[in-house]
């Protein structure tokens, strides 16, 4: 048994009731957690691709930033226990972006650039529930958070809001991203506190 | 010791805080009591580990700030955004509770059969296990030439300022001051360069041996900059602390 | 190096936990592209999921560490060796 360290405790936030799921604890702080170097890619040289349907389809920066944008606000749950109330986005919605393709797979494998993979239903990013995020608190989005452009799960941990994504493969089965590999859930439900493999 | 391997314990001891000294406004040293201590190597550091009343557990590491066979102290510097640093600069008090896990490392270590001349560069809070090697080269007798480049955001933020100002024989300090300096002030005035490591490193040709610490910024620019005054990477030792966000 | 990256010194306790003996030394070799380094030099990244280790050279990932359900797990695949 570990002795107490006398006074010491967790920072945290008041959070209203219900707000936050089970487990966790509200920050005003927005931590960069990154498993890896923050690239930079230009944005001459970017594009956003979604693979695995009838036929590839792929925007430009120019191309994707003439997509309809919606501005949102929304809260988001990192596994690691912090959660950040009201955090402010735009970006392009999935249904969006997936309405461009014709396909029928159920899942896709989201890839980003430095290697960073993470999985989900397609059902999960449809309806409204997952945007490809380009401006964080009225300013383009820093690349120490993912810039220029993250995808942006909310109802999910977010370790799935995979930072610099670079688009999604379409996929028939549902396949570990990085952090799934390493024993974190294939899903990832917040409000059913899905941390683990297993939970 | 010298010369020998001080086994770290691999699990995590309990350590009572001793006296604890503010050296600047943002850094503590923190006097640890850990029974059956075995001994430490300079340039070591220790994992601290502490538990609130709910369970929940914090882990950090800490570079140790005593020479070898002095009482056992780490200095640490107040992260505003931290959660453990906070915690151990404002908090803990003589008689406090907390876990150590060590003495860690084999690769950022100084003892005397190390030899010199020593090039230490410290960035920030990177001077403390520099201390310690500077403390040991005292306690141990040697005489090796050390030039220590200390860069620091004010002269308010040097820490063993004091001790520093008195230097033992055959240590020159050379600080840096990069954001503000006192009226008068006649030395370096920017973040180290290219430029200031050719004025202050100890030339290739004697075989210095170099321990930067410090933000990696800091760490992998001084480090780059060793190498093309020629120093060998093998005879660079680094220990890169991350970005502080200061 | 990345800014935000720490070095392997930063995790020479969990390394002496896990593996039993100082690891800071340990010569890595990288499974992806040969590069040769000693664990201390190399870039980590902890973004609190689980600790990442890097290679030098290309940044391909070495080792991972993760802490599920208190055990700690270590992946050294992407090393050709460590030692």
């Amino acid at each position: 048994m570990s002795p107490v360290s006398r006074g010491f405790r967790r920072k945290r936030e008041a959070a209203p009731a219900g707000r936050v799921p089970p487990g966790q604890y509200v920050t005003k702080d927005f931590p960069v957690l990154s498993a890896g170097p923050t690239p930079h890619t230009p944005l001459s040289t970017w594009t956003f691709s979604i693979d695995g349907g009838r036929e590839p389809m792929s925007w430009t920066w120019e191309e994707f930033r003439a997509l309809p944008a919606e501005t949102l606000t929304t809260d988001i749950h990192c596994v690691t226990r912090w959660s950040k109330l009201d955090t402010a986005w735009q970006g392009v919605s999935l249904d969006v972006l997936l309405g461009m393709v014709d396909y029928d797979a159920r899942y896709v494998l989201a890839f980003s650039d430095g290697g960073y993979t993470t999985n989900l239903p397609v059902a999960d990013l449809l309806g409204g529930k997952a945007w490809v995020a380009f401006d964080y608190e009225g300013a383009p989005l820093g690349a120490e958070h993912g810039g220029p452009a993250r995808l942006l799960v909310p109802h999910l941990y977010f370790w799935k809001s995979a930072k610099w994504v670079r688009g999604l493969q379409l996929r028939d089965t549902d396949v570990p991203g990085f952090w799934e590999n390493y024993g974190y859930n294939m899903y990832g439900d917040p409000w059913r506190e899905q941390r683990y493999a297993g939970d | 010791m010298a010369g020998t391997a001080v086994r770290g314990r691999l699990s995590w001891q309990t350590a009572t805080v001793g006296p604890v000294t503010d050296e600047t406004a943002k850094v503590r040293t923190l006097r640890l009591e850990v029974p059956d201590w075995p001994g430490h190597r300079a340039g070591q550091h220790v994992d601290i580990r502490l538990t609130a009343d709910d369970g929940y557990q914090a882990e950090r590491a800490y570079s140790i700030a005593s020479a070898p066979g002095e009482p056992l102290a780490i200095t640490v510097e107040r992260l505003d955004d931290g959660e453990v640093s906070p915690y151990l600069t404002e908090d803990a008090r003589t008689g406090d509770q907390l876990e150590v896990r060590g003495p860690i490392g084999g690769y950022f270590v100084w003892e005397e059969d190390s030899g010199g001349p020593l090039l230490l560069a410290a960035g920030g809070s990177g001077i403390v296990p520099l201390r310690a090697i500077v403390r040991e080269r005292s306690r141990a007798g040697s005489s090796v030439p050390v030039r220590l480049l200390y860069s620091s955001r004010s002269w308010e933020d040097v820490i063993y300022s004091s001790e520093f100002g008195l230097p033992p024989g055959g240590v020159e300090v050379i600080y840096t001051l990069t954001r503000s300096q006192p009226r008068m002030w006649q030395g370096y005035a920017r973040r180290v360069d290219n430029q200031m490591l050719a004025e202050v490193a100890w030339p290739a040709s004697e075989r210095p041996l170099a321990y930067v610490c410090g933000p990696t910024s800091f760490v992998e620019s001084v480090a780059a900059g060793l190498v093309g005054l020629g120093y060998p990477a093998g005879r660079v030792k680094t220990e890169r602390f991350g970005a502080t966000g200061q | 190096m990345d800014d935000n990256a720490v070095d392997g010194n930063a995790i020479g306790g969990l390394m002496m936990a896990v593996f039993g003996t100082e690891m800071t030394t340990a010569v890595a070799i990288c499974g992806s592209c040969g590069a040769v380094s000693q664990v201390a030099e190399l870039p980590v990244y902890m973004p609190g999921l689980g600790i990442v280790v890097r290679c030098r050279s290309c940044d391909s990932v070495l080792m991972v560490f993760t802490g599920v359900r208190q055990v700690t797990c270590v992946d050294l695949m992407g090393l050709a060796s460590l030692d």
